[in-house]
């Protein structure tokens, strides 16, 4: 009953769907469904040799494996999964015609050789579409599949072709088809040097089959090209570790910019400087939270409200310390130490405690998602602006501390406390909001960390050691070495973990900067002299 | 002559540390197995393993204060060197296992079977051996603590820089153990021990034994670290953590004697952690993380640094807290802890013993609460 | 004179911090038995040069020859501490925690290396040298008090006693009677010309009473290089001295 019912309702579609060109390509369409591999390759051809864009659509539904043949009449159909059955369409006009049982359709089936067919027959097609992107993709198929097939195709594209971009694609292309088929040997050396032009892994397979297997003038033109690709390759994937040890050292620069203001300028160890960072990262969190409750829309603006709360929020619980607890050990390193170490196993907990041990979700705004392509590299937009805002964070901090009536009172603090105090600078103040403007720029880390790293209880155990490995390395008191050393290290970590893995590249890493403060104990940028002693 | 160096550092603190101890050797025993499973004297073989753990812990503090209270090395890796014992001690019972694991293969560990591996790797050689393991236990970290010592010492890393390096030490140990690839169990560590010597682990009075030993252990330790402390070369080792470059000048090596007593202590800690390993059952990465090395570091301070007694205390102290809150209060542990590192430090710099010795002798506090960032640039 | 005569041969010492020269081709020999005394400005270099024969700072250029022979410039300051240089610091340095008694056995002439120390008990020589000491130094009542405990003086005597412990070749003595009274001043000049018979010293100082009741040859420091040298009173006539120094 119900099957007879679907037949008519089927039966009655296919008398009013149909349209003019429909009707032509049509028994085309019935003919890929005549059930071997030898009538679907001769069905697709025919279909090809229309040219008509409206074909596009089948064959890739082919190549997607939705295309069934309807057991009952026999008809070609698109079926996609629905509910228990599925639901049907009609190839070329995509108009709904019902549905299906699972057992009344039968999927097409295509072996390697057809699947081959068909992305060349897709690559001829599209070669003419209106659309110059469709174009190129269609270039770049008949690049990767080289069927000889497509040559003519491309020929005469190519002949019509007038956007630049799209012609190196076709031309590439055809130099791919002609290396890989039996052209004239001026021809496939032509091709070559195409190739070498393009320069990627893929060139790089292509010549390296044509080394093999070509004349000798081929081999000879081919071999020296792969010579030149690798050598591009190489380059590109040092571009693209730089960008990864760039990315990883604003990341380093970030977690530790603090730390240099509170060890670097003040001296005082702080241990807890990670939790500030975890702090940072749950404000803004508790601002997304915000934003999702009362102001959805404005979703892509709560990173930039976080900022300023992720500031206020870990400077004042730094401000809080310092007056606290800090202040009462300055002098004493290593009590400072173990204090801070304590605070951190509290301020953990109690993170623990209010928003429970899971990781929470902390969303990136549109304008951080997603990836460009520049040469061979690929850049996330996330890292891109991390890399931006850990370079700002820096140079605000180099102004104010240079510029501001606050930053000249830092230095004086530090060069001479007893002088600043009998000059009016009121020295324990001066303490608390230096304290406090490290914690801050550690909270606006946690801002940014947020975005690449799961918001936990344990966020901040993850960079301690990392950002005082920076601070020392580049050198205490120096806040230029803290860029030179977060860099330096982020780039060699990246560079030894192709080689070394990621786990032994760190461990290299840690042991390298334990042997160079060996060397060096003050750091890369050391401060000589007499005052270091004092 | 060697017994007159053995009992010269011996004060009326060691003496009464050690009668406890003596009393806790006798006592222990007798409660564990010569009582009824009723009896109210009866002691557990959990809470006999407990107690054995609660001293190895003592004998790690012991080893701390030895370079931390007399020579002013604050190590925040010596969990490091114990680790290191403990997996010597671990891969000696892993080889007693024999062909009684899971995978019943007699020459290699379950967890190489699991990986695949079809060879003992070289370094496994010679554990299935007690007198080899006993040796490792204390050339492992004692090495390894040469190493680095005679690195940083000569380059005259000081202060909170040492200490850092220290913690860098132990975190990168921590990862290169997690790796599979160092074939030391990776993740899980090494676990599943069914024998030590020929005894049954499990057995009650292997625990004791176990206990015993961990007491003689740690009684020959104090002896040894007073011993050391009285001589004249730990009266240098007092001079360099007051005034280092004095030292020097007065013609001392002072990175001879740093390294000395740091050597010395990584072998004690070696030795704690070989008798811990038994006792706990398992030894795994994590006991590299910088974490448990800062824990030890706070037994050190809340007993009180630099009497060699109160480290004791302060492990055995601490610990049991950390039983009794993780048991009944576990949220609240994190914040007794923390809380603890900042009443310590900002109430009491020198412990419950300085504390006593503090009010004795008012001697004029050196003028450090006053001092100012200002004025330490140089640590 | 031969260079192997003399007892400290500097020559053209320069060292450098961050561009500052605070050492500008110094020279200067002292000879056996021979007491100095340095003054100069605040900058001059007293304490660098200082610095530089006891290995603490490596002179960037020059030569340090000891008794004519052991170059100084590549030794560590223990190994220039045991060839017999021996050193006190402008600001009193005693070991706090230890007793008197402790501060000078821990100088006295001893094997230094670690073993040796860990096995040493004091022979009766060794106790009645410390005797002898606390005698000269005037400390014997505080012989068992923690050196911490001391009054700024005697601690500067203490620092003396454990020079004379050392018995070293050389004695450098930076600013020994700063914050003294005039009597201890007097006695303490006493004690260093007592010591200059047997030993070589060096003594930098401000205090011109102090630097004449000692009578000795007089080396003035200017920005890092020798500016004069005589009797007291041929470098307080010198128009330069009293230029840079002493008309200010």
């Amino acid at each position: 009953m119900h099957r007879a019912f679907c037949w008519l309702l089927a039966a009655f579609l296919a008398l009013a769907a149909p349209t003019a060109f429909a009707a032509d390509l049509a028994p085309l369409v019935r003919g890929l469904g005549a059930g071997n591999y030898a009538e679907t390759e001769k069905a697709i051809a025919g279909l090809a040799e229309t040219g008509d864009p409206a074909v596009v659509p089948v064959i890739e539904a082919l190549q997607a494996g939705d295309l069934h043949v309807r057991k009952s009449d026999g008809a070609v159909v698109v079926a996609k999964r629905a509910g228990n059955g599925y639901a049907l369409t009609d190839p070329l006009t995509g108009g709904a015609i019902g549905e299906a049982d699972r057992n009344a359709v039968e999927k097409i089936r295509i072996n390697n050789a057809l699947r081959r067919t068909i992305s060349a027959t897709l690559g001829a097609l599209t070669l003419m579409s209106p659309d110059a992107g469709t174009r190129r993709q269609a270039a770049e198929a008949v690049f990767k599949s080289r069927d000889a097939n497509a040559l003519d195709a491309l020929n005469t594209a190519l002949a019509k072709e007038s956007d630049e971009r799209v012609r190196r694609a076709m031309t590439q292309a055809r130099a791919s088809v002609l290396l890989a088929g039996d052209a004239p040997d001026a021809d496939k050396v032509a091709a070559v040097a195409v190739l070498q032009e393009r320069g990627d892994q893929d060139a790089r397979a292509l010549l390296n089959g044509a080394a093999n297997t070509g004349s000798d003038a081929v081999k000879d033109a081919a071999t020296k090209a792969i010579a030149s690709v690798e050598q591009r390759l190489a380059l590109w994937g040092a571009a693209q570790n730089l960008w990864y040890g760039l990315s990883l050292g604003s990341v380093l620069l970030l977690a530790a910019i603090g730390l240099a203001v509170t060890f670097g300028v003040m001296g005082v160890i702080n241990m807890a400087h990670g939790e500030m960072v975890m702090i940072g990262a749950y404000a803004t969190f508790l601002v997304q939270e915000a934003f999702r409750q009362w102001a959805p829309g404005l979703f892509d603006l709560s990173i930039l409200v976080a900022l300023p709360v992720a500031f206020l929020v870990s400077g004042a619980v730094g401000v809080a310390i310092e007056r606290s607890v800090i202040r009462w050990l300055y002098g004493r390193p290593l009590e400072t130490l173990l204090a801070t170490w304590g605070l951190s196993l509290a301020l953990q907990q109690a993170v623990r405690s209010i928003f429970g041990p899971t990781n929470r979700e902390v969303g990136a705004p549109s304008w951080m998602s997603g990836a460009f392509e520049l040469g061979g590299l690929t850049i996330t937009y996330g890292r891109l602006w991390i890399v931006v805002f850990a370079f700002l964070v820096f140079g605000a901090l180099l102004v104010a501390l240079r510029k501001t009536w606050f930053g000249l009172s830092i230095r004086a603090v530090t060069q001479n406390r007893s002088m600043a105090n009998a000059m009016g600078v009121r020295t324990a103040r001066v303490d608390a909001l230096t304290f406090g403007l490290g914690s801050g720029i550690a909270g606006l880390a946690g801002v940014a960390l947020s975005q690449i790293d799961n918001v936990s209880p344990n966020l901040g155990q993850g960079y301690i050691i990392d950002s005082f490995m920076v601070v020392v390395f580049g050198g205490v008191g120096n806040l230029w070495g803290t860029l030179v050393g977060a860099l330096a290290l982020g780039g060699v970590n990246k560079f030894l973990e192709p080689y070394a893995g990621a786990v032994l590249g760190k461990i290299l890493v840690l042991i390298f900067i334990i042997l160079f403060i060996q060397r060096r104990p003050r750091g890369l940028f050391a401060l000589k002299g007499r005052a270091v002693e004092a | 002559m060697l017994t007159r160096f053995f009992l010269m550092g011996l004060d009326k603190k060691a003496g009464v540390l050690l009668t406890v101890l003596a009393v806790l050797a006798v006592a222990v025993p007798v409660m564990a197995l010569g009582t009824a499973p009723d009896s109210p004297w009866h002691l557990s073989t959990h809470t006999v393993a407990l107690l054995g753990k609660y001293l190895c812990f003592a004998l790690l503090a012991l080893s701390l204060d030895l370079v931390w209270g007399f020579v002013g090395i604050l190590s925040l890796g010596h969990a490091a060197f114990f680790t290191l014992g403990g997996y010597a001690m671990g891969m000696y019972l892993m080889r007693q296992i024999g062909s009684r694991g899971v995978y019943g293969n007699a020459d290699l560990p379950d967890f190489m079977v699991f990986l695949n591996w079809t060879e003992l790797p070289w370094y496994w050689h010679g554990f299935d051996q007690f007198w080899f393991a006993a040796i490792m236990v204390m050339l492992v970290p004692g090495l390894l603590a040469f190493a680095f010592g005679w690195f940083a010492f000569r380059s005259r890393v000081t202060g909170v820089y040492l200490s850092i390096i220290t913690q860098a030490m132990t975190f990168a140990l921590m990862l290169a153990f997690f790796r599979n690839d160092m074939g030391l169990g990776g993740n899980n560590g090494l676990t599943d021990f069914k024998e030590i010597l020929g005894f049954d682990i499990q057995a009650a009075s292997t625990r004791v034994g176990l206990f015993v030993a961990t007491v003689v252990a740690l009684a020959a330790g104090y002896i040894l670290a007073s011993a050391v402390v009285a001589s004249k070369l730990g009266k240098v080792l007092i001079a360099v953590r007051d005034a280092e470059s004095r030292v020097r000048f007065l013609g001392y090596e002072t990175d001879r004697y740093k390294l000395f007593a740091w050597t010395l202590s990584a072998c004690m800690a070696g030795v704690a952690g070989a008798l811990y390993v038994p006792q706990v059952g398992i030894i795994n990465p994590s006991e590299f993380s910088p974490a448990s090395s800062i824990e030890a570091v706070i037994w050190v301070a809340v007993g009180g640094r630099g009497t060699l007694a109160g480290p004791v205390l302060g492990a055995v102290l601490v610990n049991f807290g950390k039983s009794y809150f993780t048991a009944a209060l576990p949220e609240l542990w994190l914040f007794a802890l923390g809380g603890l590192f900042v009443l310590v430090t900002l109430f009491l710099p020198k412990g419950i013993l300085g504390l006593a010795a503090q009010l004795r002798d008012r001697l004029p506090a050196r003028a450090t609460v006053t001092a100012k960032p200002a004025d330490q640039k140089g640590v | 004179m031969s260079t192997e005569d003399t007892l400290l041969y500097l020559d053209g010492v320069s060292v450098s911090f961050d561009g500052f020269r605070a050492l500008n081709s110094l020279s200067l020999v002292i000879e056996p038995g021979e007491m100095r005394a340095i003054i100069g400005p605040n900058g001059a270099g007293k304490t660098t040069m200082m610095d530089v024969i006891t290995g603490k700072t490596r002179p960037d250029t020059g030569t340090i020859l000891f008794e004519g022979r052991t170059d100084l410039t590549s030794l560590r300051e223990p190994a220039i501490a045991n060839l017999g240089i021996g050193r006190k610091f402008q600001r009193p340095t005693v070991f706090e925690m230890h007793t008197v008694w402790d501060n000078l056995e821990l100088s006295l002439k001893a094997p230094r290396r670690p073993l040796k120390t860990l096995t040493y008990s004091a022979t009766r020589e060794d106790r009645a040298r410390i005797e002898e000491i606390l005698d000269i130094t005037r400390l014997s009542p505080r012989r068992d008090r923690p050196a911490g405990s001391l009054s700024h003086g005697e601690k500067q005597w203490l620092e003396i006693g454990m020079l004379l412990a050392q018995d070293p070749k050389l004695l450098l003595v930076d600013e020994p009677v700063a914050g003294m009274t005039d009597a201890e001043t007097e006695q303490t000049a006493h004690l260093l010309k007592d010591i200059a018979g047997k030993h070589s010293v060096i003594v930098v100082e401000h205090d011109m009473v102090f630097v004449r009741e000692l009578g000795v040859k007089v080396t003035v420091l200017h920005e890092g290089s020798v500016l004069a040298e005589g009797s007291l009173d041929t470098v307080s006539a010198n128009k330069q001295v009293i230029d840079v120094y002493l008309g200010r």
